[in-house]
């Protein structure tokens, strides 16, 4: 391993989403020796893709609202399974982050006053999210991108780690390839943060991208960390349906802010039919009343429409199994006959376009087609919601690799926010960190043959599966037992497939040479797949209740008394297989508590 | 519905390559994307493209369709004749890397090169007071998803590798054009990117706007009021001394 290229950091930042650039900047502010890897190039992460906004209570239009507000609709948006420090810091500090966007050259959408504008969102009390658009995240992401560039900050792109280093018990680096050359290279850095994003590339019904395959969740677990609430998977109600190409593809949240309604086959706005218990005092049930909303938040409730997702993507489903569903399977959103043709151009033009060119859908004048996809995970690595560090000691986590901000269920908008929000802290304590020691850690160079030992494994095979093959069977694997809806009895079975397809891939073969080769790249994601498919799947099993983004129709009540007080944690055994653990969930103080209750 | 897709896809690397052909099965409402999927996952796993999106938001998956540079995941099936084959090409103007991936560094170049949005002395730190109507223009030029498809079609660059050292491409352009036009923007860089940056290289033919995927009038909107503003401070030398007008005429 001495020929293999070597770089010498104070912190690594693995992910140049919304959260790796935000704790690069504050690495780099910190004093640190900084550099950010990512496996696409700079400035197309995922980040890239969020369309409807961030949320911040800066109360630009509401002034009633702030923290405490937007604390109390994350925690119940979350059935109140988030850690509440986390929620508190969030509600708190997002403000702030916002304009330190505009600071750096971000340019929101405004108010009439000349102010950032906030748009509505499901399960935010008011209008919150400022966003440019439905192209929100693009702006974002260019943004950190420009001010990361501008600061001098090294990044590397198109280059993928594989495997986190250690010395001892603690972070020495970590080991990768170049994508393009297939070449290996080694980070020796002290402090390592993930912001790697999600796992959805491994249900087939998705709106993720190939680059979500849990690489920092399966990292984060190899290397002795534990990963919290992985049985929530956020299923987005509204996906593109049709064409079958494009099934999966979002359809942004922002057009039920902006009006949109679901209807059924009836051309009934089912969503009335929905409400459940725990927000019926927050939620209108006449359409009269839902409709004066938009207007005036202070003397209505809001429409069912805009319940959080979990709610919304049920009753989809529950429709379309009552066979009220739309030709292709899905439920209809409708904003064509509620708003005019230029008000939905001029604030949702991305949708517009993304249904005129992919769907031949003109949705000034007809209803979409939509259903759930697969979408965030609000499971993640466990993490100290001060200063974002894990259990390991210099491995610290922040965006959607990290868990506990957002319990059972993820409020729109509170992804954004939480990548600004824990990026920064996570840089700046990673920077912390790293100054701190009085040594630096050493790279174990036997622990770098293994890694290029697993990594060219593949090439050895000669006939072993196709890569394409084996991640199209796990896709549906977890489409059908995995899904929205579970049962013991699936969730079993796809334990035991899950481990048959872990020993099939043992054995992969791949094509061609190391030269950006998407089929050996493939082959060393879905070892990360497999074992955070593995840790969903498990924790799904365990939780015998149904909340928030986990619904197990042979447990269909929501259980206060017992799994209301817990989460579980995944961690890695010694025979490479995932475990699961309970955990008492941690209680807020009494003056937080007590935002929580009814009436507030 | 479906049929039988006849592909001609470029495969090689900087020391040569060659048009392939691939036959996969497509169905109704596919992309091109679609389609080079397919040959990656029964054809040739190791066919380099890249790609995010699939939704043309992330400006990855740029290559030459027919010769015409274009977004393949927004390119549909249906707008070409089933019975002919479809030709992907990488991207021309920049050096391949392999298939249909090219080492589009010039562009982060050109773009750190960029002087950084530097707020004015009267509003110095966020939040800012601007009015709708004043972002707006820079709004326009803020949609680009860095496909570099522009960049690609310009003549200046496209078979000119000498001229790109001094021409940042249109772009580029419009971030200079966006900065200047942000309403809360203090530095001139007008004389800048007119000098070294090439603007004056830029004859205004207009084909970086009919290739953009996110229909930014380019030229019309960034490239000419670009070239005016240029051509008033250079004239006007009064106006260096002003703080730069807020209210631009149209
Ligand atoms: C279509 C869509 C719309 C959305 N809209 C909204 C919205 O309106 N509001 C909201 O709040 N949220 C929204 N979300 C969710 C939100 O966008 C994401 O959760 C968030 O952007 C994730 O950011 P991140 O920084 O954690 O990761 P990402 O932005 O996904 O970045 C991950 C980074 O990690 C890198 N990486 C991964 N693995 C490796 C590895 N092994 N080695 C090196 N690098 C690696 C990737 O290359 C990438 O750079 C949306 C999501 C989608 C898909
Ligand atoms: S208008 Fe100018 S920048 Fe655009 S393609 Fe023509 S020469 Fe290039
Ligand atoms: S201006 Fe248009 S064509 Fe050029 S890079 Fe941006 S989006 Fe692509
Ligand atoms: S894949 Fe993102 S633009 Fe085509």
């Amino acid at each position: 391993m001495s020929d293999t290229e070597r770089h010498q950091y104070d912190v690594i930042v693995v992910g140049a989403g919304g959260a790796g650039l935000r704790a690069a900047i504050a690495a780099h502010d910190a004093g640190a020796r900084t550099a950010v890897i990512c496996k696409s190039l700079l400035g197309k992460a995922h980040t890239v893709m969020a369309e409807g906004g961030i949320a911040a209570a800066m109360g630009n239009l509401w002034p009633e609202d702030n923290w405490k507000v937007h604390f109390r609709d994350t925690m119940r948006g979350g059935k109140l399974l988030n850690h509440w420090r986390m929620a508190e810091l969030h509600a708190k500090e997002a403000p702030e982050r916002v304009w330190e966007l505009e600071q750096w050259g971000a340019l929101f959408d405004r108010t009439a006053d000349g102010l950032i504008s906030q748009r509505d969102f499901g399960g935010h009390r008011y209008a919150r999210l400022a966003h440019v658009g439905d192209r929100t995240g693009l702006e974002m992401i260019r943004t950190l991108q420009q001010r990361t560039v501008a600061l001098g900050i090294d990044v590397f792109m198109e280059c993928t780690i594989t495997h986190l280093l250690k010395d001892g018990g603690a972070m020495s680096g970590a080991f990768g390839y170049w994508r393009e050359t297939g070449r290996f290279i080694v980070f020796e850095a002290p402090s390592v943060v993930l912001a790697t994003g999600g796992i959805g590339k491994s249900w087939k019904v998705t709106s993720n991208s190939w680059e979500y395959t849990g690489d920092g969740h399966a990292l984060a677990l190899r290397a002795g960390a534990g990963l919290i609430n992985m049985e929530f998977v956020q299923f987005h109600p509204t996906g593109m349906v049709w064409p079958p190409s494009v099934r999966g593809i979002l359809v942004t949240e922002s057009v039920r802010g902006d009006g949109g309604v679901l209807k059924n086959s009836d051309g009934e706005r089912f969503m009335f039919n929905y409400i459940p218990e725990f927000f019926k005092a927050e939620t209108a049930d006449t359409i009269e009343e839902a409709d004066r909303w938009y207007e005036d938040k202070k003397n209505n409730r809001r429409p069912p429409e805009l319940l959080p997702r979990d709610e919304v993507a049920r009753a989809i489903n529950s429709e379309i199994k009552a066979g009220r569903g739309s030709p292709h399977g899905g439920v209809f959103l409708d904003i064509a006959s509620r708003r005019t043709p230029e008000y939905i151009q001029k604030r949702l033009p991305s949708m517009y376009h993304q249904f005129k060119e992919l769907a031949q859908v003109d949705i000034t004048k007809d209803p979409m087609e939509i259903g759930p996809t697969c979408h965030y995970v609000m499971g993640g690595v466990e993490v100290d919601p001060d200063s974002a560090q894990s259990t390991v000691p210099g491995l610290f986590a922040a965006g959607e690799v990290a868990g506990g901000m957002h319990g059972a269920n993820r409020l729109g908008g509170n992804s954004l926010g939480d990548l600004l929000v824990f990026g920064k802290r996570a840089g700046e304590h990673a920077a912390t960190y790293a100054s701190g020691l009085a040594a630096r850690p050493a790279v174990d160079e036997a622990e770098l043959e293994r890694a290029s030992e697993e990594n060219l494994a593949p090439f050895d095979n000669e006939d072993g599966e196709n890569p394409y093959t084996v991640h199209q069977e796990l896709q549906q694997v977890m489409q059908n037992l995995v899904g929205i809806i579970r049962n013991e009895e699936e969730l079993s079975s796809a334990i035991k497939e899950i481990d048959s397809l872990r020993h099939r891939i043992a054995n992969l073969t791949v094509e061609g040479h190391r030269q950006y080769n998407p089929g050996w790249n493939l082959a060393i994601d879905l070892r990360n797949m497999l074992l955070v498919s593995e840790a969903v799947a498990k924790a799904a099993f365990e939780r015998k209740e149904s909340r928030g983004g986990h619904t197990r129709d042979d447990f269909p009540m929501t259980d206060y008394a017992y799994w209301g007080k817990r989460n579980l944690i995944c961690e890695l055994s010694s025979t490479g297989e995932v475990g699961t653990r309970e955990q008492s969930l941690p209680e807020p103080p009494p003056e937080l508590a007590e935002l929580l209750e009814e009436g507030h | 519905m479906g049929y039988d897709l006849k592909l001609k896809i470029w495969r090689g690397d900087s020391s040569g390559g060659q048009l392939v052909d691939y036959t996969v099965p497509v169905d109704e409402g596919e992309v091109v994307l679609d389609a080079v999927h397919h040959v990656q996952a029964m054809r040739s796993g190791d066919l380099s493209c890249r790609w995010n999106c699939k939704a043309g938001k992330c400006g990855s998956c740029s290559a030459e369709i027919n010769g015409r540079p274009r977004l393949m995941c927004m390119t549909r099936l249906s707008d070409f004749d089933p019975a002919e084959p479809i030709t992907i090409t990488p991207m021309r103007a920049f050096p391949v890397i392999k298939d249909l991936v090219t080492d589009v560094g010039f562009n982060y170049v050109k773009a750190a090169e960029v002087p950084a949005f530097t707020p004015t002395a009267e509003q110095p730190q966020a939040p800012f007071r601007m009015a709708q109507v004043d972002v707006e223009r820079s709004q326009e030029f803020r949609k680009c998803i860095e496909c570099f498809l522009c960049q690609d079609t310009c003549h200046v660059v496209r078979d000119h590798e000498e001229n790109k050292p001094a021409f940042s491409g249109p772009r580029f352009f419009i971030r200079y054009a966006e900065l200047d036009m942000h309403p809360n923007d203090a530095l001139d860089r007008k004389k800048l990117v007119q000098e070294e940056r090439g603007l004056g290289m830029c004859n205004i033919t207009k084909c970086c706007t009919e290739v953009c995927p996110e229909h930014i009038k380019i030229t019309d909107n960034g490239i000419i009021p670009m070239k005016e503003r240029v051509v008033d401070v250079k004239y006007d030398p009064i106006r260096f001394f002003r703080r730069k007008p807020k209210a631009e005429t149209r």
